[in-house]
């Protein structure tokens, strides 16, 4: 069991041990915490020996009498605050005096319990001060765990953009120093390869640039209705000579027009990257087919391929900000492993799912689900 | 053009890394050298071209489908043609720290490789490995 370290300092022995044996036995259960939190009890009988214990020791609470001999409450307080000591205080006034409570508050005092208290004030002033202590740090924990999935993007983000320069660098060496001599055409194949490179890194930078701006709500969300099957017509004439040069077929199969309540922009990057993905993980003379349909409540969206497909372990994996699957087939294709995480938040915006269904070298389907919203609900 | 007179006596290595990049670079440099390369990106192909016939001269990345594709392929090589030196890129030291060179002849053994690079390829010692190699 979880227990908070509290320190009593008063330099009356009956209201120490009093204090003491209240909170000894008491539990209190706190939301987000699995078990009851208890208390360990320290003791301090004056105030400067209570500075010592807080200056040598952790305490998570402080009941601080405001007058003691040597040290006062107050000077504790400045302490605390004058050290940075990470401690809730909770001031103990022998009166109700609104003065003593105010300036200990302005010092830094969480709450203040007026002599004589009974123990259920005592309980529910350390009550409220340890909710506070556990939401406080379960913030701080959230905030630490965003700060490393962060630091972890951009070291992701920095190696991804490396090596594409590293490579059209070397590339660029070769040109310089003449290697293959004076003949231009001996080039050629280097200069594609390094303009193929600096296309993916432009590619995904722009797609850093859509999840950037869908994470953080920087991109203005325009609901209106749309029609959904001219977006995936739309998307579908972007990949057709890709798809028609490796003779693959894509097929839309749709009750036009499909009505939805949405943002056009979302929906093109969805079909652009289901699309997208569908014929650049395919074979030659493969085949693409879309499939729209809804109902009152829902959109329904799939894609399928003939593709490389995947195993179940590489479809665990596909979410992830820069996953890219590393296999025989998938080498020579490029791409930022950003598409399916922007894909991801978009589909999350509209309260829907994405399911996958892959078997290795026979192909993939992809379908999304998203629940058709009203207009108020958008808001 | 000079090159063809050649042509005939041109010995052929063979190099396989899964990354196309490096591969490209390599292929480009050693056709500079006087080289005829044969490029593949995958130990399985690289597996097949040993069978098919045998190269003057094999590098091999370490790390492509399998953590020890280079190991494997080296191992393959030296045990058809006993005779063909083997090279083996790595970015073994670079990134793990663990390091390895195959200057003494236990390693040379226990690895199969002639000589072992880092994957920073500096141009100026491959060449004169594969020189050293090639005349042994
Ligand atoms: N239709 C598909 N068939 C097989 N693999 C796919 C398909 N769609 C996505 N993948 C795999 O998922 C990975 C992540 O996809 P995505 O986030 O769109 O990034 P990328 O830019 O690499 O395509 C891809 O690298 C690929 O390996």
């Amino acid at each position: 069991m979880e227990k908070l370290k509290v320190l009593i300092a008063d330099d009356e022995l009956g209201m120490r041990k009093g204090t003491a044996k209240v909170l000894d036995k008491y539990l209190v259960a706190l939301p987000g915490m699995e078990e009851p939190v208890g208390f360990d009890i320290s003791e301090a009988s004056n105030g400067l020996i209570a500075k010592e214990m807080l200056e040598t020791d952790h305490f998570d609470l402080i009941l601080l009498d405001y007058k003691m001999p040597e040290l006062s409450g107050l000077e504790v307080l400045d302490c605390i605050r004058d050290s940075q000591i990470d401690i809730l205080t909770i001031m103990i006034t022998a009166y109700a005096s609104l003065e003593v409570a105010v300036s200990a508050t302005k010092n830094g005092a969480f709450d203040f319990l007026a002599k004589p208290f009974s123990p259920e004030e005592l309980k529910s002033v350390v009550e409220k001060a340890s909710r506070h202590l556990v939401a406080h740090r379960q913030a701080k924990r959230l905030s630490e765990e965003k700060r490393k999935v962060r630091f972890q993007f951009i070291s992701v983000l920095a190696h991804e953009l490396k090596s594409p320069l590293a490579a059209v660098d070397s590339y660029l060496q070769l040109l310089k120093k003449h290697v293959a001599g004076e003949e231009l055409s001996k080039y050629d194949h280097i200069v594609e390869r390094s303009l193929v490179r600096l296309d993916g890194m432009r590619r995904m930078i722009l797609d850093l640039l859509d999840l950037t701006r869908i994470e953080s709500g920087q991109k203005k969300r325009e609901l209106t209705q749309i029609e959904i099957s001219a977006i995936a017509l739309k998307a579908i004439e972007t990949y057709k000579v890709i798809a028609h040069e490796r003779n693959i077929d894509i097929s839309l199969h749709s009750e036009t027009p499909v009505h939805f309540y949405a943002d056009a922009g979302e929906m093109e990057i969805i079909f652009n990257n289901l699309i997208s993905n569908a014929v650049k993980y395919n074979r030659d003379k493969g085949r693409v087919d879309i499939y729209i349909s809804t109902d009152d409540k829902h959109l329904y969206l799939s894609v399928s391929d003939t593709g490389i497909g995947m195993t179940p372990e590489e479809k665990e994996k596909l979410f992830g900000e820069f996953v890219r699957i590393k296999n025989e087939d998938t080498h020579k294709i490029l791409g930022s492993g950003l598409g399916l995480s922007i894909m991801k938040k978009i589909v999350s915006f509209y309260n829907g799912k994405i399911d996958v269904e892959s078997q290795r070298n026979v192909g993939t389907v992809f379908k999304v689900v998203l629940t058709r919203l009203t207009e108020d609900e958008n808001k | 053009m000079k090159a063809d007179i050649n042509t005939a006596q041109k010995k052929q290595i063979l190099i396989a890394d899964d990354d196309p990049d490096i591969l490209e670079q390599m292929r480009f440099r050693l056709e500079a050298w006087g080289f005829d390369v044969c490029a593949v990106e995958s130990q399985k192909k690289a597996e097949e071209k040993i069978k098919a016939g045998k190269p003057a001269l094999a590098i091999y990345d370490l790390m492509m489908e399998n953590q020890d594709s280079g190991f494997v392929l080296s191992y393959l090589t030296k045990k058809m043609y006993p005779d063909v030196p083997v090279i083996l890129i790595t970015s073994v030291t670079s990134e793990t720290g663990f390091h390895f060179d195959s200057s003494t002849e236990e390693t040379r053994e226990w690895i199969k490789a002639d000589a072992v690079l880092d994957k920073d390829i500096r141009y100026e010692q491959l060449e004169s490995e594969i020189n050293r190699l090639l005349k042994g």
